[in-house]
């Protein structure tokens, strides 16, 4: 780990400042001389040192901002339509190859380890960038709970299917449920994370709640959304977008500046929240966390396993 | 209830229709600057653009089937709405190469040269060039029957224009689709045995 001090909360706009920024600026003195901000019953996480210190972007721009093509294509839609997902109860159906299978309650799941702050750059496909702090644990401890069996090579990731309550899922184009999935040494990587939550609280509709995968170096597409199914197989998995569109997106879907998707370039990037002018920053290969993951794709050619 | 129409349409001067074309960008422009054009205010500008030539480019190719098929005149105000849609087109393919790739010239080339849906527009747009430039009375008259093939042109700009809208996305959407449809049936209207067609 060549990471420098986890970055401190002090950096960013607290939670409840932020969205109570309006009547901070209506209410100014007395609201201000008295007004402690209401307590918080935010999730408690401890630091990670596999954050960055990068700043995060604001919970405005991470909450407003997203693909979850189950609440339509637009990326304002999930802000829009996902209030109405119904996240208690939720369970999760473990099974395949593995030693101990079984529908885990969430609350069970949530119990697997220690919540960590987990600031992690987030590389989309389609060429733009945020920094997130998700509070999560590491995939690993979850994996080994429920025992892989020897035979077990790649994990298979399900969202929910629910289109009473996802308007995407009524629509064509994709076919529901989302699927995902990866390498079992990716998933047991410590960088790899579910994830329940952000800024300090749980986890937003829009982002995935109440349980969503994060690889931080591979494109964000790979770290499913709202998941209620994991599965060990011994052969690769069927995965929504490679299914899709080979030609464009692959198993893998690791950063890579040096492998272009067929209509756009991957050698650089934008970060939301720089600014109308602020240009483009270049990739990084595996999104800045080469040093942590190139190992696993020792001989593996990038190119073709894109 | 077409008569009428057409008669108000005769006192609107055509310099309004211009002043109404440059709406959508004070539209854009007004929330760029008052913050809520999104948490993505590039792609936000660029798609905007893009949308608003759409409409333009396609309302352009309805004036003459509208005349034909419904009797409604808009013909005086064609010019107006060619030149609107070029205007958005040459905002749209600036707001691409400063806002979205930071004139990385380089970069943008290559992209340009590898990604067909981006060379599409491109070509659009060099197609609009001429048609924008002859879009005054002095060039019909020098012209005389050579502006009408020359004019022609819109067809295929039009044409590579939605095609650009369409690939750029990763799953072709409804929008996308009725884009297109429009497109198509504008085109097939044109077609010679269909040229004659008429509703009133």
């Amino acid at each position: 780990m060549s990471k420098t001090k986890s970055p401190s909360w002090a950096d960013v706009t607290p939670r409840a400042d932020f969205l109570r920024r309006r009547s901070l600026i209506a209410g100014a003195g007395a609201a201000l001389a008295f007004g402690a901000g209401p307590a918080r019953a935010g999730l408690s996480a401890v630091p990670s040192a596999y954050s960055t210190d990068a700043k995060p972007n604001t919970l405005e721009e991470i909450t407003s901002y997203n693909n979850f093509y189950e609440f339509g294509w637009d990326k304002g839609d999930p802000a829009k339509y996902a209030g109405a997902l119904t996240t208690d109860p939720w369970s999760v159906e473990i099974g395949g190859l593995v030693g101990r299978p079984g529908r885990y309650d969430l609350a069970d799941v949530l119990k697997t380890a220690p919540l960590e702050e987990r600031i992690y750059r987030f590389r989309c496909v389609e060429a733009w960038s945020m920094v997130i702090p998700w509070i999560g644990f590491p995939l690993a401890a979850l994996l080994a709970r429920v025992e892989p069996q020897p035979g077990a090579k790649y994990v298979a990731f399900e969202t929910l299917l629910r289109p009473e309550e996802m308007p995407g899922q009524r629509a064509g184009g994709i076919d529901w449920p989302y699927v995902e999935g990866l390498r079992l040494d990716e998933a047991m990587h410590p960088l790899t994370i579910l994830a329940s939550g952000l800024y300090g609280e749980e986890l937003p509709r829009q982002n995935g709640a109440p349980l969503r995968l994060v690889v931080p170096w591979k494109y964000g597409f790979k770290s499913i959304k709202s998941i209620v199914k994991i599965t060990l197989t011994a052969e690769e998995p069927r995965t929504t977008w490679k299914a899709l569109q080979p030609r464009e997106y692959g198993f893998y879907a690791n950063v890579n500046p040096e492998v272009d998707h067929p209509r756009w370039s991957q050698a650089s990037e934008r970060r939301i929240g720089a600014g109308l002018l602020a240009g483009r920053e270049p990739t990084l290969m595996f999104n800045g966390y080469a040093d942590e993951v190139a190992g696993l794709y020792a001989g593996l050619d990038l190119r073709k396993n894109y | 209830m077409i008569g009428a129409m057409n008669g108000a349409l005769r006192r609107v001067p055509v310099w309004a229709v211009y002043l109404a074309g440059l709406l959508p960008l004070a539209w854009i422009i007004w929330l760029t600057l008052a913050g809520g054009i999104g948490v993505d205010p590039v792609k936000a500008i660029e798609h905007r653009l893009g949308r608003v030539a759409l409409w333009f480019l396609i309302g352009g190719l309805a004036v003459s089937p509208l005349r034909r098929l419904a009797g409604l005149n808009l013909l005086r105000f064609r010019r107006a709405v060619g030149l609107t849609a070029f205007l958005y087109v040459c905002l749209h393919a600036l707001a691409w190469i400063w806002f979205d790739m930071g004139l990385l010239w380089a970069q943008a080339a290559a992209d340009l040269v590898k990604r067909p849906y981006l060379l599409f527009g491109m070509v659009a747009l060099a197609l609009m060039v001429p048609l924008a430039v002859t879009s005054n009375n002095a060039s019909v008259r020098r012209l005389g029957p050579a502006w009408r093939r020359l004019h022609w042109l819109t067809y295929p700009a039009v044409a590579l224009g939605v095609v650009h809208y369409l690939w750029q996305m990763k799953v072709i959407s409804t929008e996308g689709w009725l884009w297109a449809a429009a497109l198509a049936g504008l085109l097939v209207l044109r077609l010679p045995g269909l040229a004659r067609l008429r509703l009133v």
